[in-house]
C-alpha cells in the first residue's frame, strides 16, 4: 500500500524554509536550462518560418551559401524564361535576382559594430516573401537611394531607424520604412533596390542568387531536377525552407555552452536536494518506524520519500520556468556563418521548453532523493523508533 | 573572543555530520568551480589572454565591413610606408569546397599566402626545413597544420582538390609539408600566386585584391599607433579598413557567437545565488539540530557572542573548503581545455589566476558568513531554558 501524497506535501510545508531554499536552488538551474532552450527554440522558429514551401534558392554550383555564390545575368535570363515558373497577378514570372552584401553597424549588444545582411532585390522579391510594410513607412522606390529595415533590426540597431541615413556602398541610403516578415529570419535584414545597390557594388551583371517559385510540388521537383542537371547554367538549387533550416546550426556554440552550464549546476543542485532529503529522513526516523509498525512496506517508504523529493524538485521546476518566462520575446542575435552576419530572433519559452525544464528538475529530484529514500527504507523498525 | 582558540571546536562541528558536510562541500565545490571558470572565461575573452612576443606584433587588417569584402592590392605599398610597420603580407581567404560541402567536417580555413613570408610571421609554426623549402619552390604546393593533416590522415604528397565557389577556379594542390600549430588551428596555406595563375587560365580578371593583410609591427608598442595610422589613412577611401591586433581580431569572432558578456554575467549571478541558498540551507539545518547543544554550551558559560562567532566560523569553514576544492577542480578543467579541439584560442588559454582564485575564495567566505548569520543569530539569542527544552 502506498503512503498518501498528502503526507509528503504536508512535510514540505512544515519545513517551508528548507523547502523554499532547495526549490529555488533547483529553480535557478532549471531557469538557465530553459533560457538556453528558449534561445535555440527561437532560432529554430525564425529559420523554420523562413521560406516558402514552393520556392527554390538558385546558387552557383558548389555554393551552399548565398554569400559565396554568383549567378550571372545570362543565367538569370534563362531562368526567367523557364515556363514552369509561377507568375504573379501582373503575369510576371516569380523569379527574383538578388545581391547579398554585409554592412557593419553598431548594435545595442556590440557598440563596436555587428554585421548585418543587406539584400538587394526587385519588387518581385518582396512579393515572394509576403513581407508587409509597417504603418507610417513605405517600400523603397526604384531609382532612389532608399532602403527598408526589418522589424528586428529597428529594435537592435540605433542607427537603422526610419528617417535616418546609413552609409554604405558609395554613399548614403535613406531608411523609408520598417517591414514585417512574420516570424522569419528576414526581419534581421535590410532590403534595398537591386539596380541601385548593384551599381554601388559593381555587381550589375553578377547576382548572388535567384529565388524562384513553382506553381505546385510536382512542378517544383521537376524544375529543381532540370536546373540541377543543366550544365550550361552551372547552378545548384535548394529548397528555400531547407536552405534556411540548415542555418539553425549557427546557435550551436551558445547552445552547447548553456547546456554545459546547466548540467554542472544540476550536479550542485542534486547534492543540495540530497542534503535536504537526508535531513528529512533523519528528522523523521521515528515516523518511519511508526509507518513500518503500521504495516507500510519498505517499498512504500522508499516510494514515499522519492515522491517527496520529486515534489520538491517539481516546485523548483515551476519556479525555474517562472524565472525564465520574462525572457520570452526578448530579441537577441547570433552570428550566422552562412552569411557572415547577425541573425536576429526572439527567445521563445514554449510549452515544450518548459516541459523539458520540469523533466530536468525531476531528474535532479530523483537523483537527489534516491539515496536518502533507500536509506529511509533500510531502517530497522526498532532502531528507528528508538531514535530521537 | 579569540577565534584561534575555538578553531578545533569549529572544525569538529563542521564535520560532525560527515555526509552532510561532504554533500554541501560537493555542491559548493561544483558551483564555485563553475563560477571560477566563468570568471576565467570572462577574463580571457574580454581582457585578453597572454600573448607570445611573435603574436604581440601581428596585426590583422581587413575591410571595415567584413572579411567577405576585399581590399585592393594597391594598399600594400601604402601600408609599407607607415611608421612602425616591419612587413606586409597578403592573406587571401579561399572558400570553395573540399570533397563534399554538406559534411561540416570538410570545412577548414584555406588561405592563399606568399610562402616565403608565412613562416617568418608565424615563428610558432614549426616545420622541417626541407618541407618549408618545398613549399617555397613548388607552385602547387600547400602546407597544412598538424591537427588538420591528422584529421584527414594526410601525408606529404597527398593531392588535395579545392573547388572554388567565389573564385571560378579549381585548385589542384599537393601537400608538401605539415607544420606544428600550438593553437590546434585547422588551416591549409597554399601559394597565392597559384590562385592568380588559375584565375588567369579561367579567363577571369587578375587578382587585384586580397581579403586580408597581415602586418607585422616593429615592436608591440607600435601596434596601437600602426593600427590607427592605417585606418585613418583609408578612412575616406572606397575601401575603409579595420586594423586590429591579432588578438582583437580573433576576439571579434567571439562577439559573433552572441552576447556572451551578458550570458556570462547572468549565469555567474545565478550560480552565486545558488551557492548562497545551498550554504544557508545546510547551516540552518545544522543549527536547528543543535539547539539543545547550544543550550548546554551556554550553561557551560559560553556567551551569545562566542556562540555566534563559532557558528559563523563553521559557515566560513565549509564554504572555504568548498571554494578551495572548486578552484582546484576549475584548474583541472583548464588544463584539460588546453588540449581540447576548440577553435577559439583564448578559451584554451583559460587559467585560474591568483586574482580569480582570491576573488572566488572571497565570494565563498562571504557566502559562508552571510548564510550563517541568520541561523547563528537565532541560536545565540535563544534563552537557555528554551534551548534545553527543545526537541527534534
Amino acid at each position: 500500500m502506498a503512503i498518501p501524497i498528502a503526507y509528503n506535501l504536508r512535510n514540505l510545508v512544515v519545513r517551508k524554509t528548507t523547502t523554499v531554499m532547495t526549490a529555488i536552488g533547483i529553480g535557478l538551474t532549471v531557469a538557465v536550462l530553459v533560457a538556453d532552450l528558449a534561445l535555440v527554440e527561437g532560432l529554430k522558429t525564425a529559420f523554420k518560418a523562413t521560406g516558402h514551401p514552393l520556392q527554390l534558392v538558385v546558387m552557383r554550383k558548389g555554393s551552399n551559401a548565398e554569400m559565396s555564390s554568383t549567378v550571372t545575368r545570362e543565367a538569370f535570363q534563362t531562368l526567367k524564361a523557364e515556363p514552369r515558373l509561377a507568375v504573379n497577378e501582373a503575369r510576371e514570372p516569380l523569379a527574383s535576382p538578388e545581391i547579398l552584401t554585409v554592412i557593419n553597424l553598431p548594435s545595442v549588444d556590440s557598440p563596436a559594430g555587428m554585421n548585418l545582411t543587406v539584400r538587394a532585390m526587385s519588387q518581385v522579391g518582396v512579393e515572394m516573401r509576403g513581407a508587409k510594410i509597417q504603418p507610417g513607412g513605405r517600400w523603397f522606390q526604384s531609382g532612389q537611394r532608399e532602403i527598408v529595415v526589418g522589424k528586428s533590426v529597428v529594435k537592435r540597431y540605433p542607427n537603422a531607424q526610419p528617417g535616418k541615413r546609413l552609409r554604405f556602398g558609395r554613399g548614403e541610403w535613406e531608411v523609408v520604412g520598417v517591414f514585417d516578415a512574420g516570424d522569419s529570419a528576414f526581419n534581421g535584414e535590410i532590403w534595398g533596390e537591386l539596380n541601385q545597390i548593384g551599381a554601388d557594388y559593381n555587381r550589375q551583371d553578377t547576382f548572388s542568387s535567384v529565388l524562384v517559385r513553382a506553381g505546385d510540388e510536382a512542378t517544383l521537383q521537376a524544375l529543381a531536377n532540370s536546373l540541377n542537371d543543366d550544365q550550361r547554367l552551372g547552378v545548384t538549387v535548394m529548397r528555400e525552407r531547407e536552405y534556411y533550416e540548415q542555418q539553425t546550426a549557427s546557435g550551436a556554440p551558445l547552445q552547447f555552452f548553456g547546456l554545459l552550464v546547466a548540467v554542472i549546476m544540476a550536479v550542485g543542485s542534486s547534492f543540495a536536494a540530497m542534503n535536504t532529503m537526508y535531513a528529512a529522513v533523519a528528522r523523521r526516523a521515528k515516523e518511519i518506524g511508526t509507518l513500518r509498525v503500521l504495516g507500510f512496506s519498505r517499498g512504500s517508504i522508499l516510494l514515499s520519500f522519492l515522491i517527496e523529493s520529486l515534489l520538491l524538485a517539481l516546485i523548483g521546476g515551476v519556479i525555474g520556468c517562472l524565472l525564465a518566462l520574462p525572457i520570452n520575446g526578448v530579441t537577441t542575435g547570433v552570428g550566422n556563418f552562412a552569411t557572415f552576419s547577425e541573425v536576429a530572433f526572439d527567445f521563445r519559452v514554449s510549452p515544450s521548453t518548459m516541459l523539458a525544464g520540469i523533466i530536468f528538475a525531476l531528474v535532479v529530484g530523483a537523483i537527489g532523493g534516491l539515496f536518502p529514500a533507500s536509506n529511509a527504507a533500510r531502517k530497522e523498525i526498532l532502531t528507528a523508533l528508538r531514535e530521537i | 573572543m579569540n577565534v584561534i582558540n575555538y578553531l578545533p571546536l569549529i572544525t569538529k562541528n563542521s564535520f560532525r555530520n560527515r555526509r552532510r558536510s561532504v554533500l554541501t562541500i560537493g555542491s559548493l565545490m561544483v558551483s564555485l568551480c563553475l563560477l571560477v571558470l566563468l570568471m576565467a572565461m570572462y577574463k580571457v575573452l574580454f581582457y585578453g589572454a597572454e600573448q607570445t612576443p611573435a603574436q604581440a606584433v601581428r596585426i590583422m587588417m581587413r575591410h571595415k565591413v567584413s572579411l567577405a569584402n576585399p581590399l585592393p592590392l594597391s594598399y600594400e605599398g601604402k601600408i609599407q610606408q607607415v611608421r612602425g610597420v616591419k612587413s606586409v603580407s597578403v592573406r587571401q581567404w579561399f572558400g570553395g569546397t573540399y570533397r563534399d560541402a554538406r559534411d561540416r567536417r570538410n570545412f577548414f580555413a584555406r588561405f592563399g599566402v606568399r610562402p616565403a613570408e608565412l613562416f617568418k610571421a608565424y615563428p610558432e609554426y614549426v616545420i622541417p626545413e626541407e618541407q618549408k623549402q618545398a613549399f617555397e619552390r613548388e607552385r602547387t604546393g600547400c602546407v597544412a597544420s598538424k591537427p588538420l593533416a591528422e584529421k584527414f590522415g594526410w601525408k606529404p604528397g597527398e593531392r588535395i582538390t579545392l573547388v572554388g565557389d567565389f573564385f571560378p577556379t579549381t585548385l589542384e594542390l599537393k601537400l608538401v609539408g605539415v607544420f606544428e600549430e600550438p593553437n590546434k588551428f585547422e588551416a591549409l596555406f597554399f601559394n597565392w600566386d597559384y590562385l592568380r595563375d588559375g584565375l588567369k587560365a579561367a579567363g577571369a580578371p587578375d587578382l587585384d585584391f586580397t581579403s586580408q593583410y597581415l602586418v607585422l609591427a616593429d615592436s608591440p608598442d607600435d601596434v596601437p599607433l600602426v593600427t590607427k595610422a592605417i585606418d585613418d589613412m583609408f578612412d575616406n577611401s572606397p575601401y575603409p579598413t579595420k586594423t586590429e591586433s591579432e588578438q582583437a581580431f580573433v576576439l571579434s569572432f567571439v562577439g559573433f557567437l552572441g552576447n556572451l558578456k551578458l550570458f556570462l554575467l547572468a549565469i555567474g549571478g545565478a550560480v552565486t545565488f545558488t551557492i548562497l541558498l545551498v550554504s544557508a540551507n545546510t547551516l540552518s539545518m545544522s543549527v536547528r539540530e543543535r539547539i539543545r547543544e547550544v543550550g548546554v554550551l551556554k550553561t557551560l558559560g559560553f556567551t551569545p557572542g562566542t556562540i555566534f562567532g563559532i557558528l559563523l566560523g563553521e559557515g566560513a569553514m565549509i564554504a572555504i573548503v568548498g571554494g578551495v576544492l572548486g578552484c582546484a577542480l576549475a584548474q583541472g578543467f583548464c588544463v584539460m581545455l588546453r588540449n581540447a579541439p576548440i577553435p577559439i584560442q583564448q578559451i584554451r588559454a583559460m587559467n585560474v589566476t591568483p586574482l580569480i582564485a582570491s576573488i572566488s575564495l572571497l565570494i565563498a567566505l562571504l557566502v559562508g558568513l552571510i548564510s550563517a548569520t541568520v541561523p547563528a543569530a537565532g541560536a545565540a539569542r535563544r534563552p537557555i531554558l528554551d534551548s534545553l527544552r527543545h526537541t527534534g
